[in-house]
């Protein structure tokens, strides 16, 4: 198990060699430069600014000089905002989206199970078709169409609770609950459809004939075996709600790493640009090895190639 | 001999969008200490729902037990409440299931899968369980008992695996042995090895056994008295004796008919004609008139009752009635009937050997 995992953290660092080139070279293709939108700047200021940055060297060398910083772990610094280091402003960004983003996955896949769990064993039922309706509503309509929502009655006419900024808790509730719809809708259709599939299988017939309970055969004999494909989308899920959301974060005006993404895609800050992407890439790379493994820990019949026992 | 369990008159029907399936129309029989009961039949005639009922294992809906009684140990099954059923599945009743690939839960440990029986209705502690279960591995001839508890089920070919859901059937000495084809799904000289290992564990523990398959071989290897099922109804109940060598339904005859022998080259098989009726709507009369080259006019219009044949032999045919004429059996079935009765007893000399 040590030497898989050791061995899929050295394949991590070639993707993300790999996705730093890359995303370098297309970054390079865009037009524009992050100084242009100074227009006060003269010609001669913007030809010492280039100079000092060592955007007049030629491509390659930029890119032996890029590389060579990541692997001393510097990100270079913002073109935007004074000076300041790539890794300071992630670090002090990214807390805040990983709390958000966090907090809105635990509490939209619990209440998403749940809600798929009753489906499941009320199957047909009016508990089953309200779950249904719920989980529809919460794929097709996009979190800022709820995030607005929510804003406009709760915060705004009944005034309960506080409508933007980030800090205190009352403010992260509403954004919470936007972002937790989708993953909360997406947990229960999962949940549902494969409890439904696992409790017709014929181990659960034995699992009766033994005599069990209903709640031992439900909990010690069907979810962990309906797990599986859920833990596959909430992978890539997880990355997203933690890496930050665009979308939410402008709406309710939270510092997180979605906001300083866009801000940054807007004045080409192409070392913020960088940066941010490739934390993105880190993480979901990290993910999808914390799945891999989990995928083993559920599931006896996938553990991974050379691990003992 | 005492009976164990009386089914009287049991009919189960399943609710589907076309209609009631009445897939148990009136089932009667017995079943006595010790003994091994074979039921036979085609796929649908109710010989695998029959048993289930008998273990309440008929999801509900869209099953019901529409009328009659399972009596077991005088106590009507039909009428408990799920949490007493609970107290006797696994306990007094248990089930082998077909399939051993999918019968075991596949991220669940046998060793835990068998135990979990034992703690629940010996009130056993973890360690005792744990023993009693290398033990179970042991009788049911898996060997290494003491590592392979902490496997799991993909880690177990398909004759090891039957022989952990026969290990979990028996944790708790049942006393009735619902045998659901429980070699139907494995190769012959892994067939003949568990049904030997049944064989020997009913000597061991005296359970009775209900043995459920369409294969009549096994039936001459295992039971004591066989029931043929038709169409949701017992046509022909008897001892192996009376059923291999003088059937009295044409359905039966049929059966024996289809069966392959060794010995028998030079006939082709006979099949029974048609196919088995709709349960969704079963014929007025003898549903299996319409396959049945012997069938009266009184078939098609009155279901006949069981008549009696012997103290242990009844079948349900009008030829067997004061006034019906005189038919007897096709000569090559009567033929096949002999030399597989004697074929049969060969073929299980060899399971015996090989296991």
């Amino acid at each position: 198990m040590a030497r898989y995992i050791i061995q899929r953290l050295g394949y991590m660092l070639m993707t993300l060699f790999l996705i730093a080139s890359f995303s370098f070279f297309l970054m390079k293709l865009l037009p524009g430069s992050p100084l242009k939108m100074e227009e006060k700047l003269s010609d001669a200021q913007l030809e010492i600014l280039y100079e000092k940055y060592g955007l007049n060297d030629p491509v390659p060398i930029q890119y032996l000089r890029y590389i060579g910083n990541l692997l001393q772990g510097d990100l270079g610094v913002s073109f935007q905002l004074s000076n300041q280091p790539v890794t300071d402003i992630l670090l002090s960004r990214i807390p805040v989206s990983a709390h958000l983003g966090l907090q809105a996955l635990i509490v939209g896949t619990i209440i998403g199970m749940l809600l798929g769990i009753v489906a499941a064993i009320r199957n047909n039922s009016w508990m089953d078709y309200s779950a249904n309706i719920i989980s529809v509503v919460g794929i097709s309509i996009p979190s800022f169409i709820f995030a607005g929502l929510l804003q406009y009655y709760v915060g705004v006419k009944l005034g309960l609770l506080p409508i933007a900024f980030w800090g205190t808790f009352p403010q992260t509730i509403m954004p919470t609950i936007a972002l937790a719809i989708f993953p909360l809708a997406i947990s229960a259709r999962f949940m549902r459809t494969e409890l439904i599939e696992v409790m017709g299988s014929d181990y659960i017939v034995t699992a009766r004939a033994k005599g069990v309970t209903k709640a031992a055969i439900l909990f010690k004999h069907g979810l962990r075996n309906a797990l599986i494909p859920l833990v596959t989308v909430l992978g890539p899920m997880a990355v997203s709600l933690m890496t930050g959301t665009l979308v939410i974060e402008q709406i309710f005006s939270i510092p997180g790493i979605g906001e300083q993404f866009v801000t940054s895609v807007m004045t080409d800050d192409f070392s913020i640009i960088m940066g941010t992407t490739l934390f993105f890439a880190f993480f979901f790379i990290l993910v999808i090895l914390i799945i891999d493994i989990l995928y083993g820990i559920i599931d006896p019949r996938i553990r991974l190639a050379g691990g003992k026992e | 001999m005492e009976n164990i369990l009386e089914v009287n008159d049991l009919h189960i029907s399943f609710d589907t969008y076309g209609g009631e399936v009445k897939a148990v129309r009136g089932v009667s029989f017995n079943l006595k200490k010790g003994e091994t009961l074979a039921i036979v039949g085609e796929s649908g005639s109710g010989k695998s729902v029959t048993t289930r009922a008998i273990a309440r294992l008929i999801p509900n809906p869209p099953g019901r037990i529409k009328e009659g009684e399972i009596l077991f140990e005088g106590k009507d099954l039909t009428k408990l409440k799920e949490k007493q059923m609970q107290q006797i599945r696994g306990k007094e009743i248990s089930t082998i299931f077909q399939d051993p690939m999918t019968s075991l839960n596949p991220t669940m440990k046998i060793g835990t899968q068998i135990m979990e029986g034992l703690i629940k209705h010996q009130k056993m502690s973890r360690s005792e369980a744990k023993s009693r279960t290398v033990e179970l591995l042991d009788l049911v001839g898996l060997p290494n008992a003491k590592e392979r508890v902490d496997q799991y089920p993909h880690q177990f070919s398909g004759g090891q695996r039957q022989r952990v859901v026969i290990a979990i059937a028996l944790a708790c000495n049942p006393k009735i042995l619902i045998a659901d084809e429980p070699t139907t799904a494995l190769d012959v000289t892994i067939q003949a090895q568990i049904l030997e290992l049944m064989k020997d564990i009913q000597k061991k523990t005296e359970s009775s056994i209900i043995f459920i398959t369409h294969d009549l071989g096994v039936v001459a290897n295992v039971a004591d008295r066989v029931a043929v099922m038709y169409a949701g109804k017992i046509v022909e109940i008897g001892t192996v004796d009376e059923i291999f060598y003088n059937p009295k339904h044409p359905y039966t005859w049929g059966l024996i008919g289809s069966m392959p022998t060794l010995d028998n080259t030079e006939e082709s098989l006979v099949a029974i004609p048609g196919s088995p009726p709709d349960m969704l709507n079963p014929p007025k009369g003898d549903a299996f008139a319409p396959r049945n080259e012997y069938a009266l006019e009184i078939d098609f219009e009155m279901d006949p009752p069981m008549f009696q044949v012997s103290d242990t032999h009844y079948a349900a045919t009008w030829l067997l009635h004061e006034n019906a004429p005189k038919i007897e059996p096709p000569a090559s079935v009567k033929r096949r009937m002999k030399g597989m009765a004697s074929g049969m007893i060969a073929n299980s000399d060899q399971g015996g050997e090989q296991s």
